[in-house]
Parts: C-alpha cells; sequence; structure tokens
C-alpha cells in the first residue's frame, strides 16, 4: 500500500491538495452556495430570513422599485445601479492611477544596484507593516478640515497674506481614490518590479544594438515583456478595490457609499442578509466578468504566483 | 569605404570600480587595427580584457582613454543604435515576446524600412542562417542552435559593415560548435564583411580567424596570423596558453642573427633555439618552448647537440596518438607522436621506465621572453 503510494505521483498530488481542499470547500464553496440560497430569500418583518425562491433582491439591485410616486405601481430607482456603476469606475480610475505610479518607480528600482534593489522594495514594504484601518485613519488626519494638508496651505497663505478658507477634502469621492491609491500601490509596485527585474540587460543592449532608442526600446521590448507585471498587478489591485468597505466608510463618510458599504450596512444596520446576500454575489460576477475580458485580452499576468 | 581599417582601437583604456572601490584597468592601452572584410578574432579567458574591448566597439561601454574608430571616425560617445556594427551577443539576447520574423524584422523596422521590403529581406536572412519556414516560431521554440542562427540572421540583415560575436558558440555542445564555427566562416566569406569574433576556445579561434589578437590581463600579447600565434608566439604567456608546450628554462649564451645558443642548467647542455623576440640580449634568463608533437624521439644510438637521454614516465595510447611523458634530467616534457603506421604490436610502444634518447631540433626550440 505504501509502496504503491510512493510511486503513484497523482496520488501523491491529491494528497498534498487535500488539506487546502477541504479548507475552500468548508469555508468558500458551502458559504457560497448558502449565499447563493439567501439571495433567493425575503427578510421576515423582524430580520429573519424566510426562505423562497424570488428575484424580488436582484430586481430591486437593478432598479425596480414599488415605492413611487403617486399613481404608479413600479417604476425604476437607481440608487443600486448608480453605487454599482460608482464603484466599477472607481476600481477602473484607482488601477489606471495606480499602474501610473506604480511602472516608474518599479522601473526605478529594477534598474537601481542590486544592493540598493532590496532597501527600496523593504520601504515600499514598510507601510504595509501598519493595519490598513489605521492608515487610513491617517489619511483622515491629513484631509480633514483642521488636518496636516489645510494647515500647512493655510500657515503658506497666512504668510503671504492671502486669504484662505481651509478646503474641503474628507468626505469627497477624491479623498476615497486617493486612499485606495495608498492602499494597493504596493500590490501593483511588487509584481511590476518581478517583471521588470526579470529582463535581461542584454536585451536592452540589443534593442539599442539594432537601433532603436531609449523610447522604441520602452515601448517594443520593456513594457511587451513586464506586461505580464502589469496584468498580475492589475488583478491584485482591482477585485480588492470593488469590494472594499473601509476606505470609502473612514474617508468618504455618508458621500460615497460603494457595493461594499452597501452589502456591509444590509447585514449589519438593515438586518436584510437576503439583499445583502445579492448584493455580493452582483459584486462578484461583476468582478468576474472585468477580470475574464482582461486576462483574455492580456493573459493571466503569471507574475501574480512570484507576487 | 573611407578606411583601410574597419574598426581600429587606438591606446584604449577602460578603467572599472570593483565593488571594494578598487580601480581596475579592464583594457588597458590596447592598439589594434582590424581590416576590412577579416575574420578578427580576440582571444584570451575570462577577464582578459576581450568582451569589454568588444562592448566598446559596439557601443556599450565608453573608453576611459583613448578612441575607437569605426570606418575611420572616431566614435567618441555615439551610442550603439547609430554605431554601423550589429552584435551577436553570447545569450542571444533574442525577444521571448516575438516570433523569429518579428525579431529579425525589428532592426529594419527600426531603420524605417518599408514592409515589403522587411518581408523579402528577412527572408534571405532566414535562407542564409538555413531557417526558412521558422518565421513565426518563438524562440523558446527552437534549439540552441537554432537560437543562435536566428541571432545571427537579426544582426546580418541590417547589413553591417562590421559583425561583433561575442562568444556565440559558447552555449552549444562540442559537435554543433564545430559545424557552426564553418558555417560562420562561410557565411563570413560569402558577405565579405568585418567579424570580430571574441571567444575563449583556442582552437576555435585557430580554426576560423584570419588574424587573432591574444589577450591577457587587459593586454595585446600577441596581434599575428594563426600560424605565427603558434609557431612564432611572441612570450611565454602566449605559447602556453595557445596548444601545449613544453618549458626549460636557460640563460642566453650567445646570439647570431635571430638564432642563440642556450644553456639549460637542468641539462647541464647548451641547446640552439630560435629569437622570438628582438629584445632578448646575450646573458638573459629565457624560456625555451618545445610544442610535443615538435619534439622528437630518436634512436637510443644517437648522440649530438640537443639530443638527450629520458626516461619514459607514462605512455598513453589516444588513438590517432600517442602521448608519451618523459623525465629528461629532472625535467617533465610531453612528446605527442603521430602513429602512422597501424599496428598491435605492444613492444612497438613506449614502456615505463624505458630509456630513450629525444631530439630538440634547433628550428623547433623557441628562445622566448620570461615575463
Amino acid at each position: 500500500m505504501l509502496q504503491r503510494f510512493r510511486e503513484n505521483k497523482s496520488w501523491q498530488g491529491t494528497f498534498l491538495a487535500l488539506p487546502t481542499t477541504i479548507w475552500l470547500f468548508v469555508l468558500l464553496v458551502i458559504p457560497l452556495f448558502l449565499t447563493l440560497i439567501i439571495s433567493f430569500g425575503q427578510r421576515s418583518p423582524d430580520g429573519d430570513v424566510i426562505f423562497s425562491f424570488s428575484l424580488n433582491n436582484y430586481t430591486r439591485l437593478f432598479g425596480y422599485s414599488t415605492d413611487c410616486p403617486e399613481g404608479q405601481a413600479s417604476c425604476f430607482d437607481p440608487l443600486y445601479v448608480n453605487i454599482l456603476w460608482r464603484s466599477l469606475t472607481l476600481a477602473f480610475n484607482t488601477t489606471f492611477i495606480v499602474i501610473l505610479l506604480a511602472y516608474p518607480l518599479a522601473y526605478f528600482i529594477a534598474r537601481a544596484a542590486p544592493k540598493q534593489r532590496n532597501m527600496f522594495l523593504f520601504m515600499v514594504l514598510i507601510p504595509l507593516w501598519t493595519n490598513f484601518v489605521i492608515r487610513v485613519y491617517a489619511w483622515m488626519m491629513l484631509l480633514r478640515k483642521e488636518g496636516a494638508i489645510n494647515a500647512v496651505i493655510g500657515w503658506v497663505a497666512h504668510l503671504l497674506h492671502i486669504p484662505f478658507t481651509p478646503l474641503e477634502m474628507l468626505y469627497t469621492p477624491s479623498a476615497v481614490l486617493v486612499g485606495m491609491v495608498y492602499e494597493f500601490l504596493p500590490f501593483m509596485i511588487l509584481p511590476i518590479y518581478t517583471s521588470l527585474e526579470k529582463i535581461d540587460n542584454s536585451l536592452y543592449e540589443a534593442a539599442a544594438d539594432l537601433g532603436a532608442n531609449a523610447v522604441r526600446t520602452f515601448l517594443r521590448v520593456t513594457l511587451p515583456l513586464s506586461m505580464p507585471g502589469v496584468v498580475a498587478g492589475t488583478i491584485l489591485v482591482f477585485i480588492p478595490v470593488m469590494g472594499t468597505f473601509i476606505v470609502s466608510d473612514i474617508l468618504g463618510g455618508r458621500q460615497v457609499i460603494l457595493v461594499g458599504n452597501l452589502i456591509q450596512r444590509q447585514f449589519l444596520d438593515a438586518r436584510d442578509p437576503t439583499f445583502g446576500s445579492a448584493a455580493s454575489l452582483i459584486l462578484m460576477v461583476l468582478t468576474l466578468i472585468v477580470t475574464f475580458f482582461y486576462t483574455r485580452k492580456f493573459g493571466f499576468g503569471e507574475e501574480i504566483v512570484a507576487a | 569605404m573611407a578606411s583601410e581599417f574597419a574598426v581600429e582601437m587606438r591606446d584604449v583604456v577602460k578603467r572599472f570600480i570593483t565593488p571594494e572601490g578598487n580601480e581596475i584597468a579592464a583594457v588597458d592601452h590596447v592598439t589594434m587595427q582590424i581590416k576590412n572584410g577579416e575574420f578578427f578574432s580576440m582571444l584570451g579567458s575570462s577577464g582578459c580584457g576581450k568582451t569589454t574591448s568588444l562592448r566598446m566597439i559596439a557601443g556599450f561601454e565608453w573608453p576611459s582613454d583613448g578612441e575607437v574608430y569605426i570606418e575611420g571616425k572616431p566614435m567618441g560617445h555615439t551610442p550603439p543604435f547609430q554605431r554601423k556594427v550589429n552584435t551577436v551577443f553570447q545569450s542571444y539576447a533574442l525577444f521571448q515576446h516575438m516570433t523569429v520574423f518579428q525579431n529579425i524584422a525589428f532592426g529594419l523596422e527600426m531603420e524605417g524600412v518599408g514592409q515589403e521590403d522587411i518581408k523579402k529581406r528577412v527572408g534571405r536572412a532566414l535562407e542564409m542562417v538555413q531557417l526558412t519556414g521558422m518565421e513565426r516560431r518563438r524562440p523558446k521554440q527552437l534549439s540552441g542552435g537554432q537560437q543562435q542562427r536566428v541571432a545571427v540572421a537579426r544582426a546580418l540583415v541590417k547589413t553591417p559593415e562590421v559583425l561583433l560575436l561575442d562568444e556565440p558558440l559558447g552555449a552549444l555542445d562540442l559537435k554543433l560548435r564545430k559545424e557552426m564555427q564553418l558555417e560562420l566562416k562561410a557565411l563570413q566569406q560569402q558577405l565579405g564583411i568585418t567579424f570580430i569574433y571574441v571567444t575563449h576556445d583556442q582552437e576555435e579561434a585557430l580554426t576560423m580567424s584570419d588574424r587573432i589578437a591574444v589577450m591577457s590581463k587587459g593586454k595585446v600579447q600577441q596581434l599575428a596570423t594563426p600560424v605565427e600565434i603558434y609557431e612564432r608566439p611572441v612570450n611565454k604567456f602566449v605559447a602556453d596558453f595557445i596548444g601545449e608546450s613544453n618549458f626549460l628554462e636557460g640563460k642566453v649564451q650567445s646570439i647570431s642573427g635571430t638564432e642563440a645558443k642556450i644553456f639549460i642548467p637542468a641539462l647541464n647542455a647548451e641547446v640552439a633555439g630560435m629569437l622570438m623576440s628582438n629584445q632578448i640580449v646575450n646573458g638573459e634568463d629565457v624560456v625555451v618552448s618545445i610544442r610535443p608533437e615538435k619534439l622528437r624521439i630518436v634512436e637510443s644510438t644517437a648522440q649530438g647537440e640537443g639530443i638527450f637521454d629520458a626516461r619514459v614516465l607514462n605512455s598513453v595510447y589516444i588513438g590517432s596518438d600517442t602521448h608519451v611523458y618523459l623525465d629528461c634530467h629532472g625535467i617533465k616534457l610531453k612528446v605527442m607522436e603521430q602513429n602512422r603506421i597501424s599496428r598491435l604490436d605492444p613492444s612497438s610502444f613506449y614502456a615505463r621506465d624505458q630509456i630513450i634518447n629525444i631530439y630538440m631540433m634547433p628550428e623547433n626550440t623557441l628562445v622566448l621572453k620570461k615575463d
């Protein structure tokens, strides 16, 4: 028996994958299935789940409403569609800005001397040692009306004798964007760095040797060869940004409500797990669709493993 | 052509700072002139400055001192993409994200050559390296030898005046390397362009080159044809690095023209030899070099100048040759004898401890400066 096990590579593989498989089945597959069942249910007046098969939660998410002006039985309420749309555009914008910021930095680190490289990477990772929520609160300190940024501008304005009213920066969509970009920047820098660092110096030399200047070398050689890193980074940034609710909660207040906030409130405040479940699944489907089309176009980003 | 020389290095120095902070000259006052249409090799062990020299010609490095001329024009800080030379890299440096066609077309696209023209020229380049039909493959789908050919085609398609090759066959197995040596040589003769070839493999350099620069410690030790380098090495380093040699220490007794009498203390005798340098003077301590195949075993009754008795330490039959290791009055010598007659009789081979005579012919006895 033991002998046969030793010789059978596929059994060994199964054996090694077993703990994780059980873990994922119990904590991912089953809960997901429960979420699906609950999303078809109805909320009872005292906040329990009545199991049924109803699409009400989904139609409500996409704007079907019975709470209408006089004389209409049903109408379109854009509230939740707007939230979905806002989440989607914010995730796109965040990812885009993060790429623009991360790429040059990753390039700089990858081309630095090996000793300095490790130091720079270390510096990129330092913020991750502090709790996510605390870092977002730090931004609140910076952005609020009496915060550090307003204080500095006010001080300069005072020195220059310019009248200055503190800027309203906190609780705006821009504040949420800034927070998201800040939080997720390292997750883009690392995979791009990994793919850039793998490009052999002789490829740059070969491009130059064949007549390409710096710009054309970048566009024809560096960028295509580092695309796996960009793809991996995009997946690592886009997906969490779609679902995070802490950043928008703290920096967006009641002004910027994302899908994440919606789901959180359904479960905790509104006590409607059926609607929360439906929203969760829609978020998942939306994210999967975007990721699917994205990876179909650019590949899967082997760097996601290296990162 | 603007100049008789395709490439010229005049008193070129390249200094580097080591990680410890010391300054070293990787290339130390190198001057060489490489003629148009020549197959020129830079030969030396790693760290001798050959690759750095090549990289300065390509434009990847700039000299700390001195000047590199291409087609008679000083290059100064001209970047690689403005030089009329192309490089075949040791690692091939193929673009993995492009097909074979795209790799070869890359250089032409950078020049702004039209699509139709590119197709024709890439086709011809592929034909030249016998890779027609492989256009759509990716480099990873090719064997080492095929990748090597793509690298050559990618450089040659630009019709450079000079092709620089940095140990291009280093990664190939022996048989393939020999094939590619002949192919590259044939290609060079067919195209008539200048090849500058960097290698640490002396046999490769001897096989392919019109002229060889033997380099060591950043300096050119000797720049000559393969025959001259092998038969007339200028110093002990070259004689030792190229092929095998027996060395005997001695002192110059007398000089007449290019010949000299050398006293060998170990043999307590004089040998006659050829002076390899006109800087050798009377009374100087020198090294005498004799190639193993030029040292002759003669009849045990033979006597005269240049004939010495020796004891056989070992005799190794290797098919085409027999290598005989000798102890000649405390000096270890190696003799290579060709097995020109087919025979199985073991008595015709040399037995251990047998005493034999060897003959050092004056024309085979080279007198070298001690370095």
